[in-house]
Parts: structure tokens; C-alpha cells; sequence
């Protein structure tokens, strides 16, 4: 069982090194429309209008789903999120170990891309959650350079609070959503 | 969106009869959600219409909506009042100070050929029994709301003696969910009172945040996504040409757009190898300058009116609070200190003001406050827990921000002295980040 799984991981590497580290959320598209005063122009689309990137939804960063089926349900790899406190963007003592854990996992497969997306709550203004989400996928950033993976390898994107896991209003969602995904 | 559009027109119009607060909502609705009997008293007889068929626009209820919103004034009803003139020879002055109306606003609507119609309206002192003010404009019926607002503003300006800012326009944010489960976002703009709303951009799971109007009303920077790959960037759009360009390609994002009084530069935020602080680009240029360097989150600048400061938010003494520094750069200086935690802040006009969101502990959550940089106070205006995003109206009378009703975002409008706030309520998805332009 164990060595199935390691194929599998093997085969998705070659899709990650080939594909980059693209992210498992849905492609995201643009359309820009002018709007005249009179509003008449306010059904048409205009030149400048940009296509998102449509990624594959079956990524890498989806599919890994080491150990599922194995005894060992603690291992760290298994887990993609790390959770944060409120306004922090310090690691919990479980955090920081899922962190190591993939750390040394990519600075044993060179070559890997990924990407760290921060969040945050929806407590405190838009601007500031995005800086917040911005320093907490930094964190796990420093962490992973410190332990030997390349700068070059790793890049971080904050989306706020603009991408909720939980649409709830209370502590048990908001603490849902203060996280760092771990994509690659 | 015509639907949308169409229901926005619907609502308004039950909005119109905004007097009887107990009316049913439709789509969107203004609420009146407090309001003292406090504001100078002032009745508005209906717009007599003088053509065939129905009128093309209530201009009554459009100036009367407008007057109220300010907070300055307390609109009696229609139900009171003694007599319907429509021109001061008609006036009988009495009936006016019988009901104890200091002000009375009297008008007409003619239809003066196919789509074109003469709006005449005079804005009278019941007391001195004089008109203060009479005007005259020609429009053709889409052009009408905007003449009632025209109209707002001349009686704001004369029984107050500041500008009015009916006759402007605002920026925000939709965000509604698909079947599939996409996150939709649509940058809308629309009249100052929520009317003729234009879609101009709209993206699918790319976030849009934080519009911000040039000081000529010509173009909106805010911040969005280009695709799944990239952090946040500030985009520049110009609204009547549709077309929109990334600001600049930065080492790391940049959010947080925010205009000089002059129009050349944008202050902005730009997080680069984990610091967040704030940046100063020349719009032409593209010269990039750096304002502050601290490793705390610096973000949120806003110009002072004589482009002289940037006030903005930073965490560096650990909960966030509101800076002010220089537009040279140099030492940032402390202005908030009450409460947890200030960020948001935006001058108002006069530079004597800012309005924040605040925070005042003990489990409050975020409320939308005006604080004196002089006294350091800070007053309270709205009563949320998660208000956030206010912006001045460009005469300092009012503010807009948003709140939630339930799940929902809304956007509301407080007067600046807390008297008079409402909900923009609607039923179509989340609405947020409002921005008030400074002309139209």
C-alpha cells in the first residue's frame, strides 16, 4: 500500500513539475466593460479585457492524499493547512510541525514549486486582513528558507479575507479561515 | 445584471415613499434605520406635472430622499400639508408656518416635446415669505434624476451654506455566489443614492477590492487578481473608455490605491519579501518612491486635502492604529489612541476630520467613527459589528460605508454627526468596499 501511494506521489510530481505549482482553485476570468455616463455603453465589452488562466482543477496540489488509507493518520503531510490565532501570524506548535514537515519534504525533491496562500479572517478591514495574510504566508516562507528550500522555489500569495473556507459569523468559522494553505 | 438594474429602479421607487418606514422591501430598499426629529423642518410640495400621460420621474421624492439622507433636514409629509403649489405666486405662506415649515420647495415638470421636458423648481423662506432661490433646466427623461440631484444640492447649498453632494457618483464592490459555486465580483458605479448602477468590470474567483476614484472622477484604481498565480495588484481603469492596465509589475502585491489631491501620484501598499509598507507612484512616471520602512504591516494611506500628509494604518506597537507622515517620508507620528484598534482612516475635506473604523474592545467588533486628530476624540457614529470602508462624501456631510444585514453585505449612509444613518439594503449577493467620488 505504502509503495502505491509513493508511485502515485512520484507520477503527480512530474504533473507538478510540469504544470508549476498551479493552484487547485478555479481558473479566474476578467471582463472589463466601459460605462458612459448615459449608460449606454454599459453592455459593451471592450478592448483590454484579459482571460484568467483556467487552470486543471486535477493539480498536484489536490490529489496528494498520502497515507489516507494508512495507519498513520498524524503524518504532517497529510495536512495542507495550517491555522492561525487571531491577528497573528505566529506558527502553533502543531503548525510549525506540519510546516517542518513539508519543508523537508520539498528540500528532498528539489525542483518543486509551491505556492503559500495566506488568509485571514473577516475581523479587521480588507486591506490590513490582506497585509496579515500577506505576513502569515511569510512565516511559513521563513520557515521553509531556513530549512533549506530554495527562495526561488517558493512564492507566496495573499487572498485576505476574500476567500473564506467558512461562511460562518463566530469563532468556530473565523478560526477556519486564519490559515495558510501549503499548495504544491 | 438588467434585472438587477431594473429591480434597483423598482426599489427605489418604493424607497421614494421612504416616509412610511413599515413599506415592504423588494430587491433593494432604503431603510431608515434612525433619525431624530432634529434638522432644519422643510416641506417639498409633489413637482406639478404638466404633460401627457404619467411623469417620467417622481422629482419630489428624489429631492426629498437626498435632503433627508443628509441629516440636516427633517422632511414633512406630504399628508400635512394644506395645499399643493407648484410656483411661489401660488404660495400661500400661512399654510407653511401652520405646520411649522421653515423652508417649502415647490416645482413643476413640463413636457415640452418628444423626450424633452423643462424642470422649474424655487426653494422659498416661509417665515421671511421670499424665494431664495429659483432655477430652471431642460433634460430629456434620462437625464432627470440627475437635474432632482442638481436640485438637492442648490437647497443644501442654501440653507446650509455648504456644497452639496447629491449630484456625485459612487464605486463599489459585488460579490455573488454561483451555482457552480464561483465567486462572481462586479466593480459597480452608480449615483450617489444607489441609482443607475453600471457594471464595469467583473471577474470569476479573482477578488476586487478597494476602489478609488482620480479627484477628476475620470478613472478607478483598485486592487485585483490577474490569475491564480499572482498576489494582488493595483489596476487603473478609465470609465468611459473601458480599458485597464496594472499600475505597475511589483517585486511582491500592492493593494491599497489611494489618490493625491493633485491626480499625479497614487500612495499604495506594496508587501515585498514579507514587509508591508507604503509606496508612493507617479501615476505618468511610474517612479516609485518609498514612504515607509518598518517591519510592521503598514497600510490603508490616505492624502490629506492639501496633499501635504498620508495618514494609514500600521500594527508597529502592535494593534493596528492610525499614522500620519509626511509626504516627504521621515517619522511617522501616532494620531489614535483610544480604542483596540483604529484602521481605514480617510480625511474629510476640510482635512480637520478623519473617518475610521474602530474598534473599542470588549468583544464591540467594528464601528465606523469620526476622530478629531486635534482633541483626539473619537466619535461613534454607527452601531455594527463589522462596519467597515467609510468614505466622505466630497462635502464632508455624509458618509458611506459597509455593514452587514444578516450574512449580506450592504452599504449604508450615515450623516456626519450620527444623526441620520440608512441602509442601501439589497437582495443580490454581498455588496462592500463603497467609495464616494470627489466630482462627477
Amino acid at each position: 500500500m505504502q509503495r502505491f501511494w509513493t508511485i502515485l506521489l512520484v507520477l503527480f510530481l512530474g504533473v507538478t513539475l510540469a504544470g508549476c505549482a498551479a493552484s487547485k482553485k478555479k481558473g479566474g476570468t476578467v471582463e472589463v466593460e466601459d460605462a458612459t455616463i448615459d449608460g449606454s455603453g454599459a453592455d459593451v465589452t471592450t478592448g483590454a479585457s484579459a482571460s484568467g488562466v483556467d487552470s486543471d482543477d486535477a493539480t498536484a496540489g489536490e490529489i496528494i492524499i498520502i497515507d489516507q488509507n494508512d495507519s498513520d493518520v498524524d503524518d504532517p503531510l497529510g495536512q495542507r493547512v495550517v491555522y492561525f490565532d487571531f491577528d497573528s501570524s505566529n506558527l502553533t506548535p502543531e503548525a510549525q510541525r506540519v510546516v517542518e514537515a513539508h519543508a523537508q519534504y520539498l528540500t528532498s525533491n528539489p525542483g518543486m514549486a509551491v505556492v503559500l496562500e495566506g488568509h485571514a479572517d473577516e475581523r479587521g478591514t480588507r486591506e490590513y486582513n490582506l497585509a496579515l495574510g500577506e505576513r502569515r504566508s511569510n512565516a511559513v516562507s521563513q520557515i521553509f528558507q531556513a530549512m533549506g528550500v530554495a527562495p526561488d522555489a517558493i512564492r507566496t500569495i495573499s487572498y485576505g479575507e476574500e476567500r473564506p473556507i467558512s461562511m460562518g459569523q463566530d469563532e468556530s468559522a473565523w478560526s477556519l479561515n486564519r490559515r495558510v494553505e501549503i499548495l504544491y | 445584471m438588467k434585472g438587477f438594474q431594473k429591480a434597483l429602479a423598482l426599489l427605489f421607487v418604493v424607497a421614494m415613499v421612504f416616509i412610511h418606514p413599515g413599506s415592504a422591501a423588494a430587491a433593494l430598499t432604503i431603510e431608515i434605520t434612525q433619525g431624530e426629529r432634529s434638522g432644519i423642518p422643510v416641506a417639498a410640495a409633489p413637482f406639478r406635472w404638466q404633460g401627457t400621460g404619467d411623469p417620467p420621474e417622481n422629482l419630489r421624492a428624489i429631492v426629498a430622499a437626498d435632503l433627508h439622507r443628509s441629516g440636516r433636514f427633517d422632511l414633512l409629509s406630504p399628508a400635512d400639508y394644506l395645499s399643493s403649489p407648484s410656483e411661489v405666486s401660488e404660495v400661500r405662506y400661512k399654510d407653511w408656518r401652520l405646520i411649522k415649515a421653515e423652508a417649502l420647495v415647490v416645482g413643476r415638470i413640463t413636457e415640452k416635446g418628444p423626450d424633452q421636458f423643462e424642470v422649474s423648481f424655487q426653494l422659498l423662506d416661509v417665515y421671511r415669505e421670499r424665494v431664495k432661490v429659483g432655477l430652471r433646466y431642460t433634460a430629456n427623461a434620462a437625464q432627470l434624476r440627475q437635474v432632482a440631484h442638481q436640485i438637492s444640492d442648490r437647497i443644501f447649498y442654501e440653507m446650509t451654506g455648504i456644497k452639496g453632494a447629491f449630484d456625485t457618483r459612487i464605486a463599489y464592490v459585488t460579490m455573488q455566489l454561483s451555482d457552480g459555486g464561483d465567486r462572481v465580483y462586479q466593480l459597480m458605479i452608480a449615483d450617489s443614492d444607489g441609482h443607475n448602477s453600471q457594471q464595469i468590470l467583473k471577474t470569476t474567483n479573482l477578488p476586487v477590492l478597494s476602489p478609488a476614484w482620480s479627484p477628476n472622477g475620470q478613472r478607478l484604481a483598485y486592487v485585483s487578481f490577474s490569475d491564480n498565480q499572482s498576489g494582488a495588484n493595483v489596476w487603473l481603469q478609465d470609465i468611459s473608455a473601458g480599458t485597464r492596465r496594472p499600475v505597475a509589475r511589483f517585486d511582491g502585491s500592492a493593494s491599497a490605491p489611494a489618490w493625491s489631491p493633485d491626480g499625479k501620484s497614487l500612495a499604495l501598499t506594496v508587501s515585498s519579501r514579507g514587509n508591508t509598507d507604503i509606496y508612493v507612484l507617479g501615476v505618468e512616471s511610474g517612479e516609485l518612491r518609498r514612504l515607509t520602512k518598518h517591519p510592521a504591516i503598514d497600510t490603508e494611506p490616505a492624502w490629506s486635502p492639501d496633499g501635504r500628509y498620508l495618514v494609514f494604518t500600521s500594527d508597529r506597537n502592535g494593534r493596528p492604529h492610525i499614522y500620519r507622515v509626511s509626504r516627504n517620508g521621515g517619522k511617522a507620528e501616532r494620531l489614535t489612541r483610544e480604542g483596540k484598534e483604529n484602521a481605514g482612516a480617510s480625511y474629510d475635506p476640510t482635512g480637520k476630520r478623519l473617518v475610521l473604523v474602530t474598534n473599542r474592545g470588549q468583544g464591540a467588533g467594528y464601528q465606523i467613527g469620526v476622530f478629531y486628530p486635534e482633541s483626539g476624540r473619537t466619535d461613534v457614529l454607527t452601531d455594527g459589528t463589522l462596519d467597515e470602508s467609510p468614505t466622505f462624501s466630497p462635502n464632508g456631510a455624509m458618509i458611506l460605508y459597509a455593514t452587514r444585514m444578516g450574512r449580506d453585505g450592504v452599504l449604508a449612509v450615515v450623516s456626519a454627526d450620527g444623526r441620520v444613518r440608512q441602509v442601501l439594503k439589497s437582495t443580490e449577493g454581498d455588496v462592500r468596499e463603497p467609495a464616494w467620488a470627489a466630482s462627477r
